[in-house]
C-alpha cells in the first residue's frame, strides 16, 4: 500500500511538474527521487567569458540528496558556484560546497544565489538552442538535464 | 542589603563595561570594518573615462539629467547580466521618459572590457545602457567617488573575476545623490525610485 502511494505521489509531482524539460532521477528502490524544474542558462558572448546555467531541484525522496557538482561537455570545467553580497553592498562569488538537500525541500539555482557555471566553454550557449548537463549526486546518482539557452537579458527561466 | 547593592554595583559596571566593549567594537574605534560610505554628488567628483563610443566623460557629463549608475564587468555570469537585465526592465516599464535617464555601467575590470568589448556587451541590453571604461588609474578615481569597492579574484580555472559593489546609485539631474538600489531589494522598489531620482529637484527649483 506503501508503496502504491509513493507510486502515485511520484506521478502527481510529475505531472504537477508538467513544464518543459523536466528531468527526474530515481534510485532503483525509489528512495531517492530528484525532480528538476525550470531549467535554464544565459546566452553567451561567443566562448571568451564563463556561462550561467540555473534551474531549480525538488527532492521528491525519503532521504536528504547531496548535490556535488555538475559535469557539461560544452565546458572545459564547470561548478556551482555561490554569489554572495555583503552588508557593504559588495557581492562576490565563490565555489559552493556539497549542498544537502532535505527530503521533501528544493533548492534553486537562481540568479544572484547558487548558479552553475560553465567555465573554458567549447562551444558558445546560442540563444534557442539547448545544452545536456549532468548533476553529480553523493550516493553515485546521475542526472542529465537538458538546458534550454535563453536570451542574455533573459531575468528568469520564462526569459 | 549593602550586599544587594554592591551586586547591583557591580552588575551595572559589568553592564557598561559590556555595552562599551559592544559600542567599541561595532562603531567606534575598534571597528574593523568600515561603514558603508555614500557616493559624492556628482558635482564633487573628479575622474575621467571614455564611454562605449570612444568619447571622453566624467562626472559632468552626468548633470543635467537624473542618472543611474552601476559597477560590474562584462566576464561576470550572474549579478552583472542579472542587474543590467533588470535595468532593461525598468527602462522598459518607465517608459519614453526613460531616454531623459543616463544609465551608465562603469567597468571595474578595464584590462579587458576595453570600448569594443563594452559597445557589445552593452548593445545586448536596453539602448539607453551606456558603458564607461578606462585605465586603472582612471578607474580608481572613478570608484573613489562613488564610494565603491573592487578586488580581483583569482578562480579555480586559473581566470580572474571581480568582486565589486553590486548596487544601484541614483542621482538627480543637479547630481544629488538620491538612493540607491541594493541588489536583493525587491524588484517593485525599484521603479518608484527611479522616478523619485527623475522627480528630485534642488529646493531653490532648479534643474
Amino acid at each position: 500500500m506503501k508503496r502504491i502511494a509513493k507510486g502515485i505521489r511520484g506521478l502527481i509531482c510529475t505531472l504537477l511538474m508538467g513544464m518543459p524539460a523536466v528531468s527526474t532521477a530515481e534510485d532503483t528502490n525509489g528512495a531517492i527521487k530528484v525532480v528538476v524544474e525550470q531549467p535554464w542558462a544565459r546566452a553567451s558572448l561567443g566562448t571568451s567569458r564563463p556561462g550561467g546555467a540555473y534551474l531549480t531541484l525538488r527532492n521528491a525522496g525519503e532521504k536528504p540528496v547531496t548535490l556535488i557538482g555538475i559535469r557539461a561537455d560544452i565546458a572545459g570545467m564547470t561548478s556551482i558556484h555561490e554569489t554572495q553580497t555583503d552588508n557593504n553592498g559588495v557581492s562576490s562569488m565563490m565555489p559552493a560546497a556539497d549542498i544537502e538537500i532535505p527530503a521533501g525541500e528544493t533548492l534553486s539555482l537562481k540568479p544572484g544565489s547558487y548558479h552553475i557555471m560553465l567555465m573554458k566553454l567549447q562551444a558558445p550557449l546560442v540563444e534557442g538552442e539547448t545544452f545536456p548537463i549532468i548533476l553529480l549526486f553523493a550516493d553515485g546518482t546521475e542526472l542529465e538535464v537538458m538546458m534550454p539557452v535563453l536570451r542574455i537579458g533573459a531575468r528568469g527561466p520564462e526569459g | 542589603m549593602k550586599l544587594i547593592t554592591k551586586f547591583f554595583g557591580i552588575g551595572g559596571v559589568a553592564l557598561a563595561t559590556a555595552l562599551f566593549m559592544g559600542w567599541w567594537q561595532v562603531d567606534g574605534p575598534g571597528s574593523t570594518s568600515t561603514p558603508r560610505q555614500r557616493p559624492l554628488p556628482l558635482t564633487e567628483m573628479n575622474f575621467e573615462l571614455t564611454n562605449q563610443n570612444g568619447e571622453a566623460v566624467g562626472p559632468k557629463t552626468l548633470i543635467g539629467q537624473p542618472s543611474l549608475v552601476f559597477f560590474g564587468f562584462t566576464h561576470c555570469p550572474d549579478v552583472c547580466p542579472t542587474t543590467l537585465s533588470d535595468i532593461s526592465a525598468w527602462l522598459d516599464e518607465i517608459g519614453p521618459d526613460a531616454s531623459n535617464l543616463n544609465t551608465v555601467l562603469i567597468t571595474v575590470d578595464p584590462e579587458r572590457d576595453t570600448v569594443g568589448v563594452l559597445a557589445e556587451y552593452v548593445s545586448y541590453f536596453h539602448p539607453q545602457i551606456q558603458g564607461w571604461t578606462g585605465s586603472n588609474a582612471q578607474l580608481a578615481d572613478a570608484a573613489e567617488g562613488f564610494r565603491a569597492v573592487y578586488e580581483k579574484v583569482v578562480r579555480e580555472d586559473g581566470d580572474y573575476t571581480m568582486n565589486h559593489t553590486a548596487g544601484v546609485f541614483l542621482f538627480s539631474s543637479t547630481g544629488r545623490m538620491v538612493t540607491t538600489i541594493d541588489y536583493y531589494e525587491p524588484r517593485e522598489f525599484a521603479v518608484p525610485k527611479i522616478r523619485r531620482a527623475m522627480q528630485d529637484r534642488d529646493a531653490d527649483g532648479t534643474i
